[in-house]
């Protein structure tokens, strides 16, 4: 043992919440992403939340510039990435000022010192230096010159000085995962991994880490270590998930297991592009990416090759979703499976690129000229998406409809503990295409089954040769018909075959009493926030219950007598309300609204405040 | 492309379907209908492995007016719809029917895009000069000047050219026919199907209706063999009643000589559309009646290249080969793990 370190106290904790902030360059993502991983690893819960800037290269230093990664660990289910942060990695001072406010009072405050200069101050817009003017007193504040240490660290392997700043990431993680306790194994065999042909990179960044480790050992600042014990989450393997992957995943499994090869078309857009990434890189599971040259030649791509018999998808975020509209209506029409996702971002038009937002449920659900009805399922967090997708595909294929699966920015970055199924726990989808004939009788493709579901004949078969398009179908035989009746005929037939999914979808269940004072009711990337806030307040003793809602149209069936059961109704929504509104709209009841805009999700304190005010009224 | 031998010879008939064809009596589609029924038959891929996509437009009803699998999409996006369906049945022979303003106005980019990525699909363009089915405005094709409904004053858009497009995205087959041409039609189409890769005809179609006569130059007994040309590989372009006129190159310009008074053929330029540099079918492309100069009709160019829906399945192959098979539970289980017991 190292003599001259003397032994620091761990002192156990139920969570945590760090963030590391800092120049965009500043690698404070891959900081964020190791320490994720390193918790879940440790067998903690762990939830994410990265904040990126929506420019790509800011200016250096400057508070547009500034990227965030909070991770929230702990040794009980967690759900949300929370609220207020315990210690926090300032880079810079653009970062700190930006960071700031929700680190909690006394919480740890570590910061790069060296970048405290003068111009750096300007930037931030300082006029004073704060880590000498008395203003964070109330921190345990922690200025560690980490550009000098980090510099001395990584002599010796031949870096240029840029290069030897890049590492600094590094030191700061180092020194994180020792006031966490944390192993650096997993960090080493990343680096190993990622540098192994830069041996003299690998070396430095391993350098850096352990210099910011022994940093935290050694000096006598820092007094306190911390520990934050495994989990107990439910028996399985597990592995720490972001939901655009989850999502990939999804459909992977869903075209295997219903035998389809799986076609993407996708026009980059963020926060959705890495969809795309991920399934490009999987070409050994039979799957064609293909990227379009717009959102609409992505969307009709997928047309194409749903027509052809295979597993089409196509995904984007808002705008790429409003060009996508007229697409809808044709899969609409033409009665074929095919999945719309849509990771939602803030609007509208470019709106808050990198931010999240819930606001395009209107735009699912309507967003389409005529009356265009069609499935619309919202992903709950990252590892939900997996399960999601499977499960749009599965009413698009049993219903020949195209489906809209919502997810948000939040979801589709943020990641978590996610428990590997086995394929055997996988439901597949069955699916049948009409087989060949050679009576010479001219095929139905509008015949329809008990679901109301056509025919879905595969270009190539006998027999089986038909027409379809974007102009009204005479019913059954699918020739074009002007026919005022056949017309409302169609309109209310594709109608009621979109609400017969309901009897294909599970009931709705609420988590709490089944009747009471407060029902809470959310949909997609705001469960976290919204069950942690309930079981909060259920905890002290309110009255209240939480219904989250997977399947957005249609709704489930019993969804209106739960709502006649709770005296209030509250809709937290990261939009001005628009489920609210169609709650409203449809069962006719007094539901509130808590909303919000500002590119970020829901805190659990928000909402506990929200409910308990709602309850002592 | 694959060329299957199906037992019973079909006839142009088995290619039709039981649906009315509604367009206006004496419009220039039908006859490309016509050949179209006609040359399918000969090309030995049945009706099942057949399927036609199109737009919307008048030229656009097309799909519904032929007995295989088809798909009436929307307004200029058939390019696209075509490409999701070739890139998962290469097997399938994928036509793709547009008109000027289908394919040049909404569906440019998606034009633009199947041509340089050479699927193998053939796109056949309907230039009637004219919106049909809205009824009656300027389309891109559409002369300056033209009066339309639209353009009460005239049209003040400069003009597309089809196969200029298609050559400057390196299209690697580009030809030209006529509607009432039909032998040249029918052989027009008969070749763009045998080509592996994308094909682009373009087809001079009269719109009876709404621009009647926009191509009578081109087509009308008197004129048209002095006002079209007639394209022949590896022979010289010669044009003229008596075949008496032919185009040389003057620098890098085409000019209109008279043969004789020591012009002979061996001075004028031949036409090689396997000519790997697209310069001159572009120059061809751009020669115009009203400039002086015959219009091409038949084949500007048709080279061999690498087709996308080939190259995207070929990567899942390598792909395969490479990494196996893909395995669900081996990606699932791949990165850092660890079990909670
Ligand atoms: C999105 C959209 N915009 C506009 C229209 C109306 N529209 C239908 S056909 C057409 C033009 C067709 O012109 P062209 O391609 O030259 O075909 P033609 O009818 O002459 O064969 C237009 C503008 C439409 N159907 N969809
Ligand atoms: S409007 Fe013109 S193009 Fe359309 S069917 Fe009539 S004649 Fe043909």
């Amino acid at each position: 043992m190292d003599t001259l370190a003397p032994h620091k106290p761990i002192a156990p904790l139920d969570d945590a919440t760090v963030r590391f902030c800092g120049d965009s360059g500043d690698g404070m993502q891959l900081a964020g992403t190791q320490f994720t991983n390193t918790s879940a690893l440790a067998g903690n819960d762990v939830a994410t939340f990265p904040d990126f800037p929506a420019e790509i290269r800011a200016p250096r230093g400057t508070k547009a510039g500034v990227s965030g990664f909070q991770v929230h660990f702990s040794s009980n289910d967690i759900y949300t990435p929370g609220d207020t942060v315990d210690a926090l990695v300032a880079m810079n001072p653009a970062a700190l000022v930006t960071n700031l406010e929700d680190l909690r009072d006394g919480g740890v405050l570590i910061i790069n010192k060296d970048s405290f200069d003068k111009k750096g101050l300007e930037q931030a817009g300082y006029k004073s230096n704060p880590l000498e003017d008395g203003s964070l007193s109330h921190y345990s504040m922690h200025p560690v010159e980490m550009t000098k240490l980090n510099r001395l660290a990584v002599e010796g392997f031949g870096l240029t000085q840029k290069e030897a700043d890049l590492c600094r990431n590094f030191f700061a993680m180092g020194l994180v995962f020792w006031l966490y306790d944390r192993s650096l194994e997993p960090t080493l065999r990343f680096i190993a991994q990622k540098f192994g042909k830069r041996p003299e990179v690998a070396e430095a960044n391993t350098a850096s880490l352990r210099a910011g480790y022994h940093y935290g050992e050694t000096v006598e600042a820092i007094n306190t270590q911390y520990h934050v014990a495994a989990a107990k989450l439910p028996p399985g393997k597990y592995r720490n998930i972001m939901g655009n992957t989850a999502l990939a995943y999804g459909l992977l499994a869903a075209a295997k297991l219903s035998g389809k090869r799986l076609f993407l078309g996708a026009y980059p857009i963020t926060p959705a592009s890495d969809i795309l990434h991920e399934l490009a890189n999987h070409k050994n599971f039979d799957v064609l990416t293909f990227q379009a040259e717009d959102e609409i030649a992505a969307i009709t791509s997928a047309i194409g090759a749903s027509f052809a018999g295979e597993m089409a998808v196509t995904a984007s975020s808002g705008p790429g979703i409003a060009l996508k509209a007229e697409g809808m209506g044709l899969a609409v029409m033409t009665e074929l499976p095919l999945l719309i996702i849509s990771v939602q971002r803030g609007g509208p038009s470019t709106g808050l690129p990198t931010k999240t937002e819930q606001a395009d449920l209107m735009q699912a659900l309507y967003g389409r000229n005529g009356e265009c009805p069609l499935p619309v399922i919202a992903a709950s967090g990252p590892a939900d998406c997996f399960h999601a997708a499977q499960e749009a595909w599965r009413i698009a294929a049993r219903f020949m409809t195209p489906v809209i699966l919502l997810t948000d920015g939040y979801i589709a970055n943020g990641s978590e503990p996610w428990r590997i199924p086995q394929l055997s726990e996988l439901r597949p989808t069955e699916i049948t295409h009409p087989a060949p004939t050679d009576n010479g009788d001219a095929f139905l493709p509008y015949l329809r089954n008990e679901r109301l579901a056509r025919p879905w004949a595969v270009p190539g078969t006998p027999g089986l040769m038909h027409r379809i398009g974007g102009l009204e179908k005479q019913d059954v035989t699918g020739n074009v018909s002007y026919d005022p009746l056949n017309h409302q005929h169609m309109v209310d037939t594709r109608a009621r075959k979109v609400a017969l999914v309901a009897d294909d979808i599970p009931m709705q269940t609420v988590d709490g009493p089944a009747s009471g004072d407060l029902l809470v009711v959310s949909w997609g990337g705001t469960y976290g926030a919204c069950a942690t806030a309930v079981h909060k307040v259920q905890h002290h003793g309110g009255s209240v219950a939480h219904c989250h809602l997977r399947y957005l149209n249609p709704l489930p069936k019993n969804l209106g007598e739960i709502l006649g059961n709770y005296k209030q109704i509250l809709v937290p929504e990261l939009n001005l309300g628009q489920l609210r509104m169609l709650l409203r709209a449809t069962y006719l009841v007094d539901a509130i609204g808590h909303n919000k805009v500002q590119g970020k999700p829901f805190s659990v304190g928000e909402l506990v405040e929200k409910i308990e005010h709602l309850l002592s009224t | 492309m694959s060329i299957e031998t199906p037992l019973p010879v079909l006839k142009p008939t088995d290619f039709a379907s039981d649906q009315d064809v509604r367009w206006c009596p004496g419009c220039g589609d039908y006859s490309i209908l016509a050949q179209m029924k006609k040359v399918l038959p000969t090309l030995g891929v049945p009706r099942e492995k057949t399927v036609f996509i199109s737009g919307i437009g008048c030229s656009s009803r097309f799909p519904y007016y032929m007995n295989t699998y088809g798909v009436h999409s929307i307004h200029g996006r058939a390019p696209a719809v075509a490409t999701g369906l070739k890139c998962v049945r290469p097997d399938l022979q994928v036509w793709v029917i547009t008109g000027d303003g289908d394919g040049l106005s909404i569906g440019g980019n998606h034009l633009m895009h199947a041509i340089r990525r050479n699927l193998d699909i053939n796109i056949v363009l309907f230039n009637n000069r004219i919106y049909g089915l809205t009824k009656g405005q300027y389309s891109p094709t559409s002369p300056l000047g033209q009066k339309t409904k639209s353009t009460p004053m005239g049209a003040i858009d400069n003009p597309l050219h089809p196969l200029s497009i298609a050559i400057g995205c390196e299209a690697t087959f580009v030809a030209r026919s006529i509607d009432t041409n039909i032998n040249h039609l029918g052989e027009t189409l008969k070749r763009a199907a045998e080509h592996p890769g994308a094909s682009f005809v373009e087809v001079y179609q009269n719109c009876n209706v709404f621009n009647d006569g926009a191509w009578d130059y081109a087509k009308d007994r008197d004129t048209k063999l002095d006002t079209t040309l007639e394209l022949q590989h590896g022979k010289p372009l010669l044009f003229g009643k008596l075949r008496e006129k032919g185009i040389r190159l003057n620098g890098m310009n085409p000019e209109v000589v008279e043969l004789g008074k020591g012009i002979t053929e061996d001075d004028l330029l031949f036409h090689d559309e396997r000519s790997p540099e697209p310069s001159l079918a572009y120059l061809l492309s751009r020669m115009r009646y009203e400039d002086g100069f015959p219009e091409p009709i038949g084949v500007f160019r048709c080279v061999d290249a690498p087709r996308y829906d080939a190259l995207i399945n070929g990567q899942i192959e390598e792909a395969t080969q490479k990494r196996g098979q893909g395995d669900l539970e081996a990606l699932f289980n791949s990165g850092d793990t660890w079990t909670v017991e």
